[in-house]
């Protein structure tokens, strides 16, 4: 009997593994695990955004019901800091500053939310009665909200170690060069913009339990974490001085992270070193409102550019800088995402001579900023972006003919940008055409006139985009000042009787990767689906790895998988030629079955398995039992996803209201493995982009209060303000990887806020406005209206 | 959150005698503001009592030309009665778009008007018809009921049982959100009555209040148009990283106009 399996392999929208126990509610996450014994950590954060702790009584807190221990700065001042694993420099060579991240605030507190003391009690409640118990003197110093407070001249210092609250004051590209440019341009366009502070906000807040086994000295820590074996280092090596091989870090079913769960934080080492302090598990559970306070938040820039053109609208030159909030103190990834994953952007799809970028880091009363989906990227395309929309109003070119002149030609790739990047792979003609034809461009001016008889204002935006992801060559990045190599670890275990386990170095908080690898298993061992298994996110289970973020679990983790059964099938070659009574060279390998080829004499790989792990008929003076392999894979090169995504908006005239009414994007995510995941994961990023554009805005007073610190007052989208994103993809191979693949998880967020900001301000054109901030909140957007209209009754 | 006792009486006599035997006790009802509130540990009662036991508080009836809301009845039920729907259709629309479909099968008119949070829905029906708030004591009418951001004439111990509300000839409520908490930015409930127009503001400021303009207006004129040009005065009204007390004012003859648009 032939019976014919169903396609499961690359390409198949197959069903998501996970979600049987997702969607039943047997999703392990961190906070479900309960270890006997286990106590409840609190943590008292600073009210103020810069005091110095004067004195700190704990003594009433202390005798508490239930109140095992309370610790200060002074308890864990022999502890390392919070490390960072990016060490930039400034243009005179010399180190940023990296001044002390202490786990506990040691004298001085300079965010609010800061860790002032730890509480550890038999349970939360009491843990957080002791917490207000606690009584702190503090004398309140001067806030650094902004940076522009920061770097004003005799401005208070948050750091004794960053004179002046710079961190770096960095450069890339060619000055003298762009200089030139700009001295014979036709025509400079200017454009100041704020990229708007974000507050990640993943579905499930953070949560962590430190263990700790007194008979062995292993101490294990379960966190929510997007990258297990990284915070194994940066805890262990730095912070607590635990040797690897002791020290084990589980992050289990995690609710999404969107970056901000990729970073090292204070609290995953206080309750790893309480937990071995006491001698008993400790766990932590962050509210909703602690995490406005102690996540690490996205995006925060304020940028001046200029962009030179000649007199056909080429461009000739760009100029750039940029003021870059750190926060308070450096998170893991925080230096980097200003510079190498933002300033090396800032070429876009577009083939620009010359680019001088300058990049100052400021350090502020605020809570860290780092990475957040898309990190750099989406700063640099907004950019971009929007600048080119200004530069097409102010020259009176179209705002498609003046971007397609100036694309990288498509067979200019491998084409080298003047900031450091070389993109192998790309087609923006065509990911552009797909996308006006899709979103209907052409008839566009048609549904505006039509809005405009019910009185609204209806615009139309288009971005088109190029990001770097696939992250990163592990060289590259070290002479980049990267710590830690980028490469990722996988493992192919196929079991005897011929199903396979997948250990990978990823970690999969949403992005479907048990399905999505386990179907590169099925394409390539012709194992079913649901024999394959994916094992992720435990240092006790998979060897190494460095963990999912900028969209890299494919590009980079697939690869390490692909090599990894590559070596599988060349050993399961051998076997079979064994078995097979033939030479290694005769034997082809598809799909689950090794042939003699050119005759129908063949094994089958639950055969070859069973012989490799009962090797009773077994070459075992050539071979070693078993089918086990694992691969590194160091990328050659970052990967280049690209695409266009076109924003159609509706304003209501009398309240300031925008509507997104239909969103496009045509994207270029190179081999796509699972078309119903990518559909997923640009809407996601598509509804993260909305947010940032018309939404989302963190807000700190001029005493560094969070007034944006809840749901009360940060405006997440919701599923009613969204609309159906059509998703299409176009498909140019990544060069350099063996699956050519790109990567997915980010373009969403990165190309869709300026498309949506380009068409408010394509809505609002009958008001003369050259540009809106974002968020384009209603009552920014009614005062534009409002003013606009009193400006032309005036006139 | 605290820890506190809690009692589940089954009569409002019950109910009445434990709220009035200790000030720090409090009732809850849907708890879809208490609750998030002893969440973040900014109330400390020394006990709750749960009024969900209690069947009387519960239901809407028609007599004459009223409808009486038991304090108990969800936000959905108020949605889907029948006589609501019939008698006043903006009150039962009002109650489809407060909060989303959890707020809405678990909060109650009672707990919303005794709450009085100057952004919540309700308040601005029940002082829009000119209704009477009845509690275990006493009949209040909706001028003299509401005072100001979260304070009403309700005593301590005092219980809010059901709201009277006169059917009116026709009514209307618009609103904007709050783009954050979803709460009411600005509101505008219309009725016109057989005393009379009334026009009330929600959501804008410290409290729901009347706009004696508009009702002048629109008594003379019961039209869109005869409130569109009708300017609400800003001083007074909220302004915070939403939007401005002016925009909030000016919002006021936005939702007028669309919510006599809408009456019916």
């Amino acid at each position: 009997m032939n019976v014919v399996a169903p396609f499961e392999g690359i390409g198949a929208s197959v069903r998501r593994k996970e979600d049987l126990r997702f969607l039943s509610g047997r999703g392990q996450y961190t906070d479900d695990i309960a270890r006997p014994g286990q106590a409840h950590a609190c943590i008292l954060r600073s009210p103020h955004a810069h005091a110095r702790i004067l004195k700190l009584d704990a003594a009433a807190a202390r005798a508490m019901p239930g109140v095992v221990a309370i610790y200060t700065g002074e308890d864990t001042k022999g502890l390392g800091g919070i490390p960072c694993g990016w060490q930039l420099h400034n243009k005179d060579g010399s180190p940023m500053a990296e001044p002390r991240h202490p786990v506990i605030a040691e004298g001085k507190a300079r965010h609010v939310g800061d860790p002032v003391a730890v509480v550890v009690a038999e349970t939360r409640t009491q843990a957080k009665d002791a917490a207000e118990a606690i009584e702190v003197e503090y004398e309140v110093l001067p806030a650094l909200s902004t940076m522009k407070e920061a770097l004003a001249p005799g401005a208070a210092q948050l750091h004794d170690a960053a004179p002046g609250n710079l961190c770096y004051d960095w450069h890339i590209g060619d000055k003298a060069a762009t200089d030139a440019a700009f001295a014979r341009a036709h025509k400079v366009v200017r454009f100041e913009t704020t990229n708007n502070r974000l507050v990640p906000n993943a579905m499930e807040p953070r949560a962590a339990i430190g263990d700790y086994d007194p008979t062995t000295g292993e101490h294990t820590l379960w966190t929510t974490s997007q990258n297990p074996h990284v915070i194994r280092l940066l805890m262990g090596a730095f912070v607590l001085n635990i040797p690897e091989s002791r020290l084990r870090v589980v992050a289990p079913d995690v609710g999404g992270g969107f970056g901000s769960k990729i970073y090292h934080y204070a609290e995953e080492a206080i309750v790893t070193w309480a937990a071995s302090k006491l001698n008993r598990p400790v766990k932590w559970t962050c509210d909703r409102s602690e995490a406005f306070i102690s996540d690490a938040h996205g995006r925060d820039h304020v940028t001046t550019c200029e962009l030179a053109l000649d007199e056909t609208g080429k461009f000739l030159g760009l100029r750039v800088d940029t003021l870059a909030n750190m926060g308070a103190y450096l998170s893991t990834f925080a230096p980097c995402v200003p510079t190498y994953l933002y300033a090396t952007l800032l070429s876009g799809v577009y083939s620009l001579p010359t680019i001088y970028a300058e990049v100052k880091a400021v350090f502020t009363s605020t809570v860290a900023v780092d990475a957040y989906r898309g990190a750099g990227r989406p700063e640099a395309t907004y950019l971009l972006e929007r600048l080119v929309d200004v530069a097409a109003a102010e020259t009176g070119m179209d705002r498609v003919e003046i971007r397609r002149r100036n694309f990288i030609a498509t067979d200019a790739f491998p084409y080298q940008t003047p900031v450091a990047l070389q993109y192998d792979s790309g087609d923006y003609f065509s990911t552009l055409d797909a996308a006006l034809e899709t979103a209907g461009w052409a008839g566009f001016e048609a549904r505006r006139a039509e809005a405009a008889k019910e009185g609204k204002l209806r615009g139309i935006g288009i971005s088109t985009y190029v990001e770097a992801c696939g992250i990163a060559p592990s060289a590259v990045v070290g002479s980049l000042g990267a710590r830690a190599g980028l490469y990722e670890v996988g493992t192919i275990r196929v079991h005897p009787t011929g199903s396979v386990t997948v250990l990978t170095g990823a970690h999969s908080h949403g992005q479907g990767h048990e399905t999505t690898f386990a179907q590169l298993v099925a394409d390539r061992l012709g194992v079913p689906l649901s024999q394959v298994d994916v094992v992720h996110g435990d240092t006790a289970k998979v060897p190494f790895g460095m963990g999912t973020y900028g969209s890299r679990s494919l590009a980079v983790g697939g690869s390490a998988m692909v090599k990894a059964m590559d070596k599988v099938v060349d050993k399961a070659k051998k076997i079979a030629a064994h078995l097979l009574e033939a030479s290694v060279q005769d034997i082809e390998f598809d799909r689950g079955t090794f042939r003699v080829a050119g005759t129908d004499r063949t094994k089958a790989l639950a055969e070859v398995s069973l012989a490799a792990y009962v090797p009773h008929n077994y070459p075992i003076e050539e071979l070693e039992p078993g089918l086990e392999e694992t691969a590194f894979y160091d990328p050659k090169n970052f990967t280049y996803p690209g695409g266009c995504h076109i924003c159609e908006v509706e304003i209501e005239r009398d309240t300031g209201k925008v509507s997104v009414v239909n969103f496009t994007a045509v994207d270029d995510v190179g081999r796509v493995i699972n078309p119903m995941i990518v559909e997923g994961q640009v809407q996601g990023g598509v509804a993260q982009g909305i947010g940032q554009a018309l939404m989302e805005q963190a807000v700190y007073d001029e005493s560094g209060q969070l007034l944006s610190g809840s749901m009360m007052d940060y405006s997440l989208p919701r599923a009613e303000d969204l609309p159906m994103v059509s998703v299409a993809n176009h498909v140019t191979l990544c060069t350099h990887n063996p699956l050519g693949v790109k990567g997915c998880g980010e373009v969403g967020a990165i190309g869709s806020p300026p498309a949506v900001m380009n068409a408010v301000v394509d809505a609002l054109r009958e008001f003369g406005v050259r540009h809106v901030e974002m968020p384009a909140t209603p009552a920014k957007i009614w005062n534009i209206i409002n003013a606009g209209a009193q400006r032309m009754a005036a006139e | 959150m605290y820890d506190f006792d809690y009692h589940k009486p089954s009569s409002v006599a019950d109910a009445v005698k434990l709220l009035s035997a200790d000030p720090d006790a409090r009732a809850i009802s849907g708890g879809q503001t208490l609750l998030p509130a002893l969440k973040h540990r900014l109330n400390r009662p020394t006990y709750l009592v749960d009024l969900s036991g209690i069947a009387e508080l519960r239901g809407v009836k028609r007599e004459g030309d009223k409808i009486t809301v038991g304090a108990m009845t969800r936000h959905i039920e108020v949605q889907n009665s029948p006589e609501v729907k019939s008698a006043i259709p903006a009150l039962a629309y009002m109650a489809t778009v407060i909060g989303d479909i959890q707020v809405r099968n678990r909060g109650t008119m009672g707990g919303s008007v005794a709450n009085n949070d100057p952004a919540a829905d309700y308040p601005s029906a029940v002082l829009g018809l000119g209704a009477t708030v009845v509690t275990d004591k006493r009949r209040i009418a909706a001028d003299d009921y509401f005072q100001g951001m979260f304070t009403t004439a309700l005593e301590p111990g005092e219980l809010l049982v059901a709201i009277e509300f006169p059917i009116p000839e026709k009514a209307g409520y618009a609103k904007m959100r709050n783009p954050a908490s979803r709460y009411v930015m600005a509101g505008v409930f219309v009725a016109k009555t057989k005393d009379g127009v009334r026009v009330v503001v929600n959501g804008a400021g410290p409290g729901v209040f009347r706009q004696t303009d508009m009702e002048q207006a629109l008594s003379a004129n019961w039209s869109p148009d005869a409130v569109a040009g009708i300017k609400q005065a800003s001083e007074g009204l909220n302004s915070d990283i939403h939007g401005s007390a002016e925009y909030r004012a000016h919002l006021v003859s936005v939702m007028a106009k669309r919510a006599v648009t809408d009456a019916g």
